[in-house]
């Protein structure tokens, strides 16, 4: 049974999670996994960031998931976030696609225009 | 491996691909291996290129230059042009080279504030955006009849169709004496083309289960139920699993933070029948019978479930309560207009750009959610009409795009903003074939245990068929009125009074397009 | 044979749906047999009729045995709108069966059902728990295929 007080201190750490303050994260990917995602192959988009990842050793990504932002025909969204701040979101996403956004944005920094449909949160 | 000079990528799509980009990448590679360039240069298969581009699109290597329309006479110029002479051809340069970003209008969601930006299957992501926050300070520092007052005076209405007011709702029910009382959540979204609730569900099921427990403390419930249908498995996993996260963390259980107070949750699932929408019918399904709806009065709200004083909640209503205890009624007030306070999450499909959902405040018209959401109509087609509210709600012609969608204002209209479902026609789409999907509908769906409906939509399904295989009268369309209107009168719930709707909006706004098949 | 089953739901009659979902699931053929039916009338105490009537009421159970993979075809107006008469065509022509027919192999059984909720990417279809979205005439096919060669 927990408490008020630890309900305070589990919100502290997760905020500061989120920030990526304290860890050793420097990117988080967020792929949507709702079902019009999945419908969509957002568990290939996933599992093709999680095998590039490992290929290239970087030990600094995080891959997580998220619900749908409500964009269906885009389908799967993947936000890529790095140091907490600057957010890009791609759409349409594919394995094939994963490769680009990893080599290109993920390592050396550089959005994938061509995929992406938001920059804002 | 062979070095190419340039690259031309290839932009297929849906669009792309019934604008002739097939062609166009025959075309393209006979035109290189004409002029004797195919080692040099490179033609490649990708995905849409660049979210707002037009027709064909092109985009070449290491140039990165757009170029937009083309078509298959365009390329012999083309590698003329660029691939000869180096000299990029200006006509067919896309107009916009900068991606522009679309708006997810993330500042004025409020129920579905964390869809998409948490992972909803960890409760301390929830925690970290606040949440537990409201329950805390409706559980700790207010008193049941605070948080009544709190959510009469916000407004928030019923959405999942009726409108009726949610505090007024719940103060029915708080003053009755009863050793037991219920919540029961509906989230036997069935009502075609709205998904608002998977959403929610699916994307931030910690913000629903804040909501039931805030109204269970306020009208004194111990126990509450989701009532999902049985074909939203993901959300029925998700929500299991927000569920047992909550107990495991103290905060659904016995002495909730020392509060005395006690409170658990359960989820019982339906099995494919749109009627369990209807309230009664549903807690008939969650009592383990056939979902044939209950006769009223005795409304739920004295007698429901296991007839003790029950309230059933629509999702999106109760995921707006979390918002309204935080921030309170005055700012909840300031959103929206005419009567209709706070967000409302509209569900856009058919014949727009790009179909899906946005949150909004009440208010906005059809002509913006159309272009500022859904991204203009599809391929640029002409806007003919569009389904609102589902297929119990009505046919919308042009004259009503600039109408603000909001309980009131569409009433003059004698439209209703039901469930929030936008459903786009473009101009090509024959009423007659809609009308005939929507009767096909209720046919199905009734349930059987009125003769008005179960009858009335029968009969409604053979006139329309009559129609559309060109053997109907022009006296059908008013006896199709007719018919509905007193299956209105007559039928036992709403579903025998839905098809009046969609039937009177139709014939009332294209009567042509039946005339059509008429003669 | 159902014990297992009964072991996880409390003897009452508001867990009828949740015991026949999970009997119907756990059936290879998709379906619920008469002798469940009797099962469950004797651990719930509650008459046959009462289950007979639950079940035929509810689209989602079927007592007619099925294929391993059942396909639901949304007809709903978004997805009629957007072309699921098509897409029925096609599946009929693939599978050579009708509605609510199963495949010779029993590896297929066709239905058709009301909204999905995933209409942003109408038309759509349900195979067993998956949702297929954005189909066309060339997706099915090469759905179908990719679920035989699974076998």
């Amino acid at each position: 049974m927990k408490t008020l007080a630890d309900l305070r201190k589990i919100r502290e750490k997760a905020q500061n999670d989120m920030k990526l303050r304290n860890s050793e994260t420097r990117v988080k990917v967020v792929v949507g996994m709702g079902t019009s995602g999945i419908a969509m192959g957002a568990r290939e988009v996933m599992k093709a960031f999680l095998d590039e990842i490992a290929n290239r050793q970087l030990h600094d990504v995080l891959v997580t998931q998220t619900g749908e932002k409500g964009l269906s025909s885009m389908e799967p969204v993947v936000d890529v976030i790095i140091d907490g701040v600057n957010s890009v979101t791609y759409g349409n996403m594919t394995a094939e696609k994963v490769k680009r956004v990893v080599a290109e944005h993920i390592v050396n920094g550089n959005p994938v225009n061509d995929f992406i449909i938001s920059t804002d949160k | 491996m062979k070095f190419y000079r340039s690259h031309i990528l290839l932009g297929m799509s849906e669009t792309s691909i019934e604008a002739g980009a097939k062609k166009i990448e025959l075309a393209l590679k006979s035109e290189l291996s004409k002029r004797n360039l195919q080692d040099e240069i490179d033609v490649l298969e990708t995905g849409p290129l660049g979210f707002f581009a037009k027709g064909v699109c092109l985009k070449v290597y290491p140039e990165n230059v757009l170029y937009e329309n083309v078509t298959v006479e365009d390329i012999p110029e083309l590698v003329e042009e660029h691939f000869l002479k180096g000299r990029p051809v200006k006509r067919l340069l896309a107009t916009t080279t900068r991606v522009e970003a679309y708006d997810f209008n993330y500042k004025e969601r409020n129920v579905l504030e964390n869809s998409g930006i948490i992972d909803p299957e960890d409760i301390e992501e929830y925690i970290g955006v606040g949440g537990y926050e409201a329950w805390e300070k409706a559980l700790l520092k207010m008193k049941p009849e605070e948080i009544i007052a709190e959510v009469k005076e916000s407004g928030l209405r019923g959405r999942g169709g009726a409108g009726f007011p949610t505090g007024l709702k719940w103060s029915f029910t708080a003053p009755i004496d009863s050793p037991e009382k219920h919540l029961v959540i509906n989230a036997d979204e069935g009502e075609p083309g709205t998904f608002k609730d998977r959403l929610i569900m699916e994307g931030d099921p910690h913000k629903l289960l804040e909501g039931m427990m805030i109204a269970c403390r306020a009208f004194g419930a111990n126990k509450g139920f989701i009532y999902i249908r049985g074909e939203y498995k993901l959300c029925i996993e998700r929500l299991k699993h927000a569920i047992n996260q909550c107990r495991s963390y103290g905060i659904l259980g016995q002495d909730i933070f020392g509060s005395g107070f006690n409170l658990d949750f359960d989820i019982k699932v339906g099995a494919g029948a749109y009627v369990c929408g209807e309230e009664t019918a549903l807690i008939e399904s969650l009592e383990g019978n056939r979902g044939n709806p209950r006769f009223k009065p005795p409304f739920p709200g004295v007698k429901g479930l296991w007839q003790t004083p029950t309230v059933v909640n629509n999702v999106e209503t109760i995921a707006n309560v979390p918002t309204i205890i935080n921030k309170g009624a005055e700012w909840y007030k300031s959103l929206g207009v005419n009567g209709a306070t706070g967000t409302k999450v509209y569900t856009l499909m058919g014949d727009v750009a790009m179909p899906g959902l946005t949150e909004v405040p009440m208010g906005i018209t059809l002509r913006d959610i159309i272009n500022k959401y859904g991204g203009g109509m599809l391929r640029g087609k002409k806007f003919k009409g569009a389904l609102v509210g589902g297929a119990a709600g009505v046919i919308l012609s042009d004259k009503l795009l600039d109408v603000k969608m909001d309980y009131e204002s569409l009433k003059e209209y004698t439209a209703v903003l039901g469930s929030g479902a936008i459903m786009v026609m473009g101009e090509e789409v024959d009423m007659v074939e809609m009308l005939w999907s929507i009767l096909r509908f209720f046919r199905h769906e009734s349930c059987g245990k009125c003769f008005p409906c179960r009858l009335g939509t029968q009969q409604l399904y053979n006139i329309i068929c009559k129609i559309r295989d060109g053997e109907g009268k022009e006296e059908d369309l008013e006896s199709m009125i007719l018919l509905s209107d007193a299956m209105v009168k007559s039928s036992f719930c709403a579903l025998g009074q839905s098809p009046y709707m969609p039937i009177k909006s139709s014939i009332l706004n294209f009567r042509n397009d039946f005339l059509k098949r008429i003669k | 044979m159902y014990q297992e089953i009964f072991k996880k739901y409390e003897p009452t009659k508001d867990n009828l749906i949740y015991i026949l979902h999970d009997i119907q699931d756990n059936h290879p053929q998709q379906y619920i047999t008469e002798e469940a039916v009797l099962s469950v009338s004797k651990y719930l105490n509650v008459p046959i009729n009462h289950i007979y009537g639950v079940i035929t009421f509810y689209g989602m159970f079927s007592m007619k045995a099925r294929g391993k993979n059942i396909i639901r075809l949304c007809e709903s107006p978004p997805c009629y709108l957007k072309g699921c008469d098509n897409i029925y065509r096609k599946l009929k022509e693939e599978l050579n069966i009708k509605q609510n027919e199963t495949t010779e192999d029993g590896l297929f059984t066709l239905e058709l059902c009301a909204c999905l909720g995933v209409c942003g990417n109408a038309p759509v279809m349900m195979i067993n728990n998956d949702i297929y979205g954005d189909l066309t005439e060339e997706k099915v096919v090469k759905i179908i295929k990719d679920i035989k060669g699974e076998k």
